[in-house]
């Protein structure tokens, strides 16, 4: 039986997308067969971040319509063979989803794959509801913002309440993956600390994407960049945080910026 | 051939059950009242929303023909007006909200309500936590519980515990946007981000600590101050707040 992860955030614009899609290129390139699951029904883009949005036929919708079978829908990477995507519909919305069709869909992807990663829409609606739904862990995207954070306290609140698991008196395995982390702002105290973010969402901590212009160009190629790029510091985080997902213990480093000798001097700002 | 269902026979039945409703008490002058409302209003945008208010007029003692106008001034605040106290008065229009009689201070144990159902877990021990069990017959009830409520987890933002029977204590965190109300004292052994009501059933004596105050507002007995009002050496530090000749106090401790 496949665990089934999913990646969700509350806010918009965290890095869920692309969180997913890294850490599922992560974990397949070790061998295991994992699906990526894009939840977010007519405004899909994990397509986009994996460069199959040229070979999509079949949709979740379908499946769960069942005018498609599963086999029909899943799509293989070309780059590693154990990386399946189902995307989701972009024409349908959210209402097209029934809690009955998420789940016979997971139940079948759990038995064939060993993770399935369900990519969340923003907010905390149906969509976001449906895609933790019948999760077993949860990777929370948060960036080292307050409003970032306030929203991840809030989807972890609806984890513990409003997922099978939870709704059985069981625990969900929670973890922050703190995304978009800039040294120097940090540095600078532009940003919330990441022991800011773990005390107040008291979870803990998957791991730290530090910002890269790498990131985006890699999504701008429809490539994961723990594909594209695995020696880029992004990647590296992402692969390091798939491997703690898979319960491989690795202390955390918080990436920090080389400090010049002006720096130094005049020793460190807080804003 | 086709035959129709035959009609079930089930008979209706009838259970009385309680609720914790909120009551608010108008006084004359009715529009200073309002305007303090506007005000406590302005400061908990959404207080209300949802809440069982129940309209007490036994202050007041309004001509009937005022009660619509008031019961429509509340609706254009967001206060839907569930029932209305006032001794005497057993009919009113069928238009307005109807008359209760009997009303008993709220002793219903613990009502928790956190967005319909996002509520975090009371406490591994439920009869610690003097919950309400709900649908479970009297006689077989536990020996009365303490009235203190226990909750072990951080209660995240969003989330909402309402306990009308004492105090509550929380050993993790209070998430910015999340709130406590309490008839009692509220003791928050983690950082308190959110907002607290201590004493919300009229108990002056009620106070408000916590180890890190970092709260959106703080209120004892319908006294209150929010964040921006608050003594900015106050943040960040641990204090309690009380009433003290109907003021709102917060101290710091050392």
């Amino acid at each position: 039986m496949g665990k089934v992860v999913v990646v969700t955030s509350g806010k918009g614009g965290v890095g869920k997308t692309t969180s997913t899609a890294a850490l599922g290129a992560a974990v397949a390139r070790t061998g295991k067969k994992v699906a990526l699951v894009d939840f977010d029904v007519g405004l899909r883009n994990l397509d986009l971040i994996m460069g199959a949005e040229r070979r999509v036929v079949f949709d979740l919708v379908n499946v769960i319509q069942g005018t498609a079978k599963l086999s029909q829908a899943l799509i293989r990477d070309k780059r590693v063979e154990t990386l399946f995507l189902l995307p989701a519909s972009q024409t349908r919305d959210k209402d097209a989803l029934t809690e009955e069709g998420v789940g016979e869909v997971i139940d079948k992807l759990r038995s064939v794959f060993d993770y399935v990663f369900c990519d969340s829409p923003a907010g905390i609606e149906r969509g976001a509801q449906l895609a933790m739904r019948f999760a077993d862990e949860a990777v929370i995207v948060t960036n080292p913002e307050v409003s970032s954070v306030r929203d991840s306290d809030r989807i972890i609140g609806l984890l513990d309440a409003r997922t099978v698991k939870a709704e059985r008196g069981e625990q969900i395995a929670k973890h922050v993956l703190v995304t978009r982390y800039d040294a120097a702002r940090a540095a600078r105290g532009e940003m919330l600390s990441i022991d800011d973010v773990l005390e107040i969402l008291s979870t803990p901590l998957l791991g730290i994407i530090p910002e890269s212009q790498d990131v985006l160009r890699a999504s701008n190629l429809g490539s994961p960049v723990t594909l594209s790029d695995p020696t880029n510091s992004a990647a590296r985080a992402y692969i390091e945080a798939a491997k703690r997902l898979e319960g491989e213990e690795l202390p955390v480093v918080v990436p920090f910026e080389r400090k010049g000798f002006l720096d130094r001097l005049f020793g460190r700002r807080a804003a | 051939m086709t035959f129709a269902a035959p009609v079930e026979t089930k008979s209706i039945r009838f259970r009385a059950r309680s609720f914790v409703a909120f009551t608010l008490t108008p006084e004359a002058p009715l529009s200073e009242w309002l305007e303090s409302l506007d005000r406590w209003i302005g400061n908990s945008p959404g207080y209300f929303a949802g809440r069982p208010v129940v309209l007490n007029l036994n202050t007041l003692k309004p001509e009937v023909g005022q009660i619509e106008a008031l019961v429509a001034e509340l609706g254009l605040r967001g206060i839907r007006i569930y029932a209305i106290e006032l001794d005497g008065n057993t009919a009113l229009e069928s238009n307005l909200p109807p008359v209760l009689i009997g009303a008993k201070e709220a002793t219903a144990g613990l009502l928790m309500q956190a967005d319909s159902k996002g509520r975090p877990e009371e406490t591994d021990r439920p009869e610690e936590a003097g919950r309400a069990e709900q649908g479970k017959q009297p006689q077989d009830r536990q020996p009365e519980a303490p009235a203190t409520l226990m909750v072990k987890t951080p209660i995240r933002s969003g989330q909402s515990v309402f306990h009308a029977h004492g105090d509550v204590i929380v050993l993790g965190s209070v998430a910015s946007g999340s709130e406590i109300v309490a008839a009692g004292s509220i003791h928050v052994y983690g950082t308190l981000r959110g907002r607290a009501s201590a004493g919300v059933l009229g108990h002056s004596a009620a106070r408000i600590f916590c180890r890190k105050n970092e709260a959106e507002l703080l209120s004892v007995d319908g006294w209150y101050c929010t964040a921006e009002e608050m003594e900015p050496s106050l943040r960040g530090k641990a204090v309690q707040a009380f009433l003290e000749k109907d003021t709102l106090r917060i101290a710091p401790f050392n």
